[in-house]
């Protein structure tokens, strides 16, 4: 087939020209799934669940995207972009569940590009702004340590499609946790202005640590178990890298229920700044 | 043209034609070489309804997949297309056959080893010693003698590498 024909392919459906760009106006990520929701099935708890999660990753995503042209190397940008573009395929398909399951039916879309920051679930750490090079590490390294612990608990929750998600976010966990890790050691370790500049990662990540720990999104998960693993995980890493736990109290209020800190207003200006311009496009 | 087609005979072709559609971004594999392909069938109304997964949950080619593959069925004389997204079990690059992975080395790029195994339960561990993992050979030249540079690369399915024998990076389909 040449590739002409392919593009006339996907622009099946669009019949407004106009309107239609490469990388727009596909289908529903969860498109053919069965999504029924089994008898006995909390909805609205579930729904809450893929909206923190998906939150969580759709503005971790876009943090992890501002390091394009930034980081201290190649190969870098490309790790923290493809560690991007993984968990934006985990806020699409979150997304998408949370629409057929909270009554609204509402498309993707409407959740990452239609909402105002205060309608935004995700926690504090991930909006905060990148920082260094060791603060991107820090926060990824906690983020993903417990959102791998989570998923792995998911995998087997009572809703298949979100269970389904999950088992397929561990592998991709799994890869972002151990970059995150190695880079922790390798900086901990290293020079003496590389550890300073850990210390100081983990004295501004630590106070957020509580809240992604203490308010888990629910959905039947133990919140205490995960907090048991990912504290050990970060443990692990933290002695191997001849980092001490810094002593921080932890902020109070939480990112689930609603408070914000004044950095998520404007990552969501730049990130929804072309759908809102163009609100009756395809995207 | 005359056909004599039935049931069975149409359930073949719908498979072999799906199963020749190229992967957009190794387009020396085909989607059932690379395992994407999970099923083609044909239902009592005629309807071919494929099946595929995603590699990767941002994997951006999917759409890709989904168009090219009703496009060529429809093209082949099939009127009525369904694709269905899979996303249980999760794809592993166990699911690249033995033909893909000889393709994949013949373009340069090392095919992966055996996905890891994790317990029946338990956390997934996390390995912070300096030894280096099993060495990937290069697909170029054969050498063991290889390092990672970076475990991701220009998709999410692959890790760049570079030979330390004859001096090329090449790519290498991480096991997942």
């Amino acid at each position: 087939m040449s590739e002409d024909h392919l593009y006339l392919t996907l622009a099946e459906g669009h019949e407004d020209d106009a309107r239609w760009a490469f990388g727009t106006g596909f289908e529903d990520p969860l498109h053919g799934v069965d999504t029924t929701v089994p008898a006995g099935v909390d909805a609205a708890g579930l729904a809450a669940c893929c909206l923190a999660l998906g939150d969580d990753a759709l503005v971790s995503a876009q943090r992890l995207a501002e390091w394009t042209t930034r980081a201290p190397e190649l190969e870098e940008e490309v790790a923290l972009a493809n560690i991007g573009l993984d968990l934006l395929g985990q806020a699409r398909l979150l997304y998408a569940r949370c629409g057929q399951v909270d009554g609204s039916e509402r498309g993707e879309d409407a959740y990452a590009y239609f909402r105002d920051a205060d309608a935004f679930r995700n926690v504090r750490l991930a909006e905060l702004p990148n920082g260094d090079f060791a603060f991107s590490v820090v926060r990824l390294l906690v983020l993903s340590a417990w959102r791998l612990a989570l998923f792995e608990r998911l995998a087997g929750c009572a809703d298949p499609v979100l269970a389904a998600i999950a088992a397929k976010g561990v592998k991709e966990l799994t890869y972002h946790r151990q970059y995150a890790a190695e880079w922790a050691v390798r900086l901990g370790d290293g020079t003496d202005e590389s550890h300073r500049r850990m210390r100081a990662a983990l004295a501004d990540v630590y106070p957020y640590v509580d809240e992604l720990l203490a308010t888990g999104p629910g959905f039947g998960i133990d919140t205490e178990d995960v907090r048991e693993e990912v504290t050990a995980v970060l443990g692990q890493v933290l002695d191997a890298a001849g980092l001490d736990l810094p002593d921080v109290r932890p902020l109070p209020g939480s990112g689930r229920d609603g408070d914000r800190t004044e950095h998520l207003a404007p990552l969501l200006a730049e990130l929804q700044s072309v759908a809102r311009a163009h609100p009756e496009a395809t995207w | 043209m005359v056909t004599t087609a039935t049931p069975a005979t149409d359930a073949r072709r719908a498979r072999h034609i799906a199963a020749q559609v190229p992967d957009p971004e190794l387009p020396m594999l085909t989607l059932a070489d690379l395992g994407v392909l999970r099923d083609v069938e044909v239902t009592g109304d005629g309807t071919v309804v494929a099946s595929l997964t995603p590699t990767y949950s941002g994997c951006p080619a999917m759409a890709e997949m989904r168009a090219d593959v009703a496009a060529r069925l429809r093209a082949a004389g099939f009127a009525r297309v369904e694709i269905r997204t899979v996303l249980d079990p999760p794809w592993t690059t166990d699911w690249i056959t033995p033909e893909g992975r000889r393709r994949l080395a013949e373009h340069g790029i090392a095919p992966p080893g055996a996905a890891p195994r994790r317990a029946a339960s338990g956390p997934v561990p996390l390995v912070l010693s300096a030894t280096r993992r099993t060495a990937v050979p290069c697909p170029r030249c054969g050498a063991v003698d290889t390092e990672e540079t970076s475990r991701f690369s220009a998709t999410s399915c692959k890790a760049l590498w570079r030979c330390l024998a004859c001096r090329e990076p090449f790519e290498y389909v991480k096991e997942i």
